[in-house]
């Protein structure tokens, strides 16, 4: 009788399926895994303590650079953290700025993730649709901050600028002339918060469209349905967050239940699953979409009806206008400081977190009193959701390893920091 | 912040008073949370009962952080005193970090040096709980590991291990995860240089990847200060209260 071994199989780090530099030892029986090792760490740039050495102001690009799906909640977290030690109050008019931005930033990761998902499991068209999406609102973040990605536009006391009262438009060009081009820039006209007018109004039907093109689809369903189960009590000891928690049934969001930014002021209700498998949480993304696209279409009522500043005027914290520095002396001084030295904020320790798109992302800081920090640790939520994985695919055949990656929506970026 | 804000953060911290009695060092309530120390022979059992106890219940480890308290509250410009110097001397300096692998300071002996921070929630009570612990020695920091509590502890202390050289105690598969294959050193302390100790390239010569010392200068931009003064007193009294 041939003796039967256990097979072990590379996969990754150069994979299309592993959503980055993932590298995957599985040991298989036949087509059956037995065991999964992730080996992360081939993107760590030890974001942490290059920011120990760094003014606490010159980290937030590096946040956005974290999870490199949803840049401006990773700011968020980093920002509120500093906020909390300085004791600085930020602006009802930012605080609304920075609510909407995280939907749109969350709208931005379900795309991506939806788009990319479906791509793993066979589903091609979706992914041509959710990147059209993501177009739009990536000309929001480069009509506030200049970027469509790495926006560093979170700020400790507010935000950096206001929002652009003209919303940018396409150029007569190659491709876009004429109708065309008019068609383009229908939405264009106006200011920002016009261009997000257009697009709340739109997007809960390009959300139907894909839920034609996955929810009942035969494939995704044998793709996704009872694929990856992950029991409550499973969740809780992996320390999971985000949908990942959510579609195991625990009712749990930070948005709810630890209000911070206006999210008390906005009205919308959180995603449940039931099953804890890989289609549930599919669809409580999908409706996180459509609460997000409710919450923007709220901030951006409130903010076309409140101007003021967005910036708290505090200039230990946040610069003086350049008005200002050309003919006051204290200004200049401030302006000075502040980008030589930075400010020091005062010693003391704090955690603060933000519910990313992908799950709980928090920022531990230790200040002693420096202009640096003592130390940052950033709490990723793929850290803990990769640490399950190997109890999630064991028993599972080897196609379903793609579709577990692709519903724990990990990052490399923030998990090997 | 309001008072009502922090009556569930006051309670908790009474509760842990009198639950835990002699068993921590110390509870601190600060920016609304709570901060628990506890002696590292303590640890494991504090931490259980902080899980089980049905008045605490912190059914979720969230975080686990290492911390390497070496030159805690150190700058590298003094700004008590007036000098003739200017700004380049603080960037000039030899804080931490700015240094080269063959010219890493001998650590001196430090009590208290490497500390493990834990954040915990508690979805059913909605709150939040800090727990730190030291390592008793710092020449071989060892403390408990508390994969066996919370199973989300398991890659954290990997990664504590990793950059910090925290070895946890009762850890089934404390490897690597971060660092390369082969990596040399426990690059988050903070007698490791922040531009690290060997570079990769590609040698045509032998045909495959080399490791070589690196070979870019430390160089810090900003020197480290520490700053203590009415300003940021003044600043903090215009700002009342805290963000949300």
């Amino acid at each position: 009788m041939a003796e039967i071994r256990n097979y072990t199989m590379n996969f990754g780090p150069q994979h299309p399926a592993a959503h980055g530099v993932l590298r995957l030892v599985l040991e298989l029986d036949g087509e059956v895994i037995q065991r999964a090792d992730p080996h992360i760490g081939l993107l760590h740039r030890g974001t942490e303590k290059l920011a120990e050495s760094k003014p606490f102001n010159q980290s937030i690009g590096y946040m956005d650079r974290l999870d490199y799906v949803s840049m401006m909640c990773n700011e968020h977290a980093y920002v509120r953290a500093i906020e909390t030690l300085l004791g600085v109050q930020v602006p009802e008019r930012a605080q609304y700025i920075r609510t909407m931005f995280d939907e749109i930033t969350r709208i931005l990761n379900h795309l991506m993730w939806i788009g990319t998902n479906g791509l793993d499991l066979g589903a091609m068209t979706l992914f041509l649709y959710a990147f059209r999406e993501r177009e739009e609102l990536m000309d929001c973040y480069e009509a506030v901050s200049g970027a469509r990605m790495h926006a560093t536009y979170y700020r400790p006391g507010g935000v950096y600028r206001d929002l652009p009262g003209q919303m940018s438009q396409y150029k007569e060009g190659r491709w876009a002339k004429g109708k065309e081009l008019k068609r383009r820039n229908s939405w264009r006209e106006g200011s920002m918060l016009d261009f997000l007018d257009a697009f709340t109004d739109d997007f809960p039907k390009r959300v139907d469209e894909y839920e034609t093109l996955l929810t009942d689809n035969r494939i995704w369903k044998q793709r996704t349905v009872g694929i990856g189960v992950v029991p409550p009590e499973m969740a809780l000891r992996m320390g999971m967050s985000g949908p990942m928690l959510r579609g195991s049934g625990i009712v749990w969001d930070l948005r709810k239940h630890q209000p911070y930014a206006a999210y008390p002021q906005m009205d919308f209700d959180v995603a449940v699953g039931s099953q804890g498998d890989c289609y549930d949480r599919y669809l409580v993304r999908v409706e996180e979409m459509r609460q997000s696209n409710r919450i923007i279409k709220q901030c951006v009522a409130w903010l076309r009806e409140n101007p003021g500043p967005v910036m708290a005027k505090n200039f230990k914290v946040s610069p003086p206008s350049r008005a200002e520095m050309k003919d006051d002396m204290e200004a200049l001084i401030h302006h000075f400081k502040l980008f030589t030295e930075g400010y020091c904020v005062p010693e003391g320790e704090i955690y603060c977190a933000v519910e990313a798109p992908k799950g709980e992302f928090g920022a531990y800081l230790i200040s002693d009193g420096a202009n640096k920090p003592f130390r940052v640790k950033l709490r990723a939520p793929g850290f803990p959701h990769l640490s399950a994985m190997d109890e999630m695919v064991r028993g599972h055949m080897l196609p379903d390893v793609v579709a577990v990656i692709g519903t724990l929506d990990i990052v490399f970026g923030e998990i090997d920091r | 912040m309001t008072d009502s804000d922090n009556a569930p953060i006051a309670a908790l911290a009474a509760r842990l008073r009198e639950k835990f009695a002699d068993d921590l060092l110390s509870v601190t309530e600060a920016f609304a949370e709570v901060t628990v120390e506890v002696e590292s022979n303590r640890y494991l059992s504090v931490a259980q009962k902080l899980r089980d106890d049905p008045d605490l219940h912190f059914e979720c480890l969230i975080d686990l952080a290492g911390v390497d308290y070496l030159g805690y509250g150190q700058d590298e410009w003094d700004t008590d005193e007036v000098s003739s110097g200017g700004f380049s001397r603080g960037v000039e300096g030899e804080g931490p970090g700015r240094f080269r692998w063959e010219d890493r300071p001998e650590a001196e002996s430090q009590p208290r040096r490497f500390a493990v921070v834990v954040h915990l929630l508690s979805i059913e009570h909605n709150l939040r709980l800090r727990l730190r612990t030291y390592a008793a020695d710092d020449q071989l920091p060892v403390v408990p590991s508390l994969k066996d509590v919370w199973g989300a502890a398991d890659w954290f202390e990997r990664e504590a291990f990793d950059l910090f050289g925290i070895v946890f105690e009762g850890h089934p598969d404390l490897r690597r995860i971060l660092t390369d294959y082969g990596f040399v050193g426990h690059p988050f302390r903070k007698d490791f240089p922040l531009i690290g100790n060997v570079e990769v390239s590609y040698d045509p010569e032998r045909g495959r990847v080399v490791y070589q010392p690196v070979s870019i200068e430390p160089r810090v931009g900003v020197p480290r200060v520490v700053r203590d003064d009415s300003r940021y007193l003044q600043a903090a009294n215009e700002g009342e209260g805290t963000a949300s």
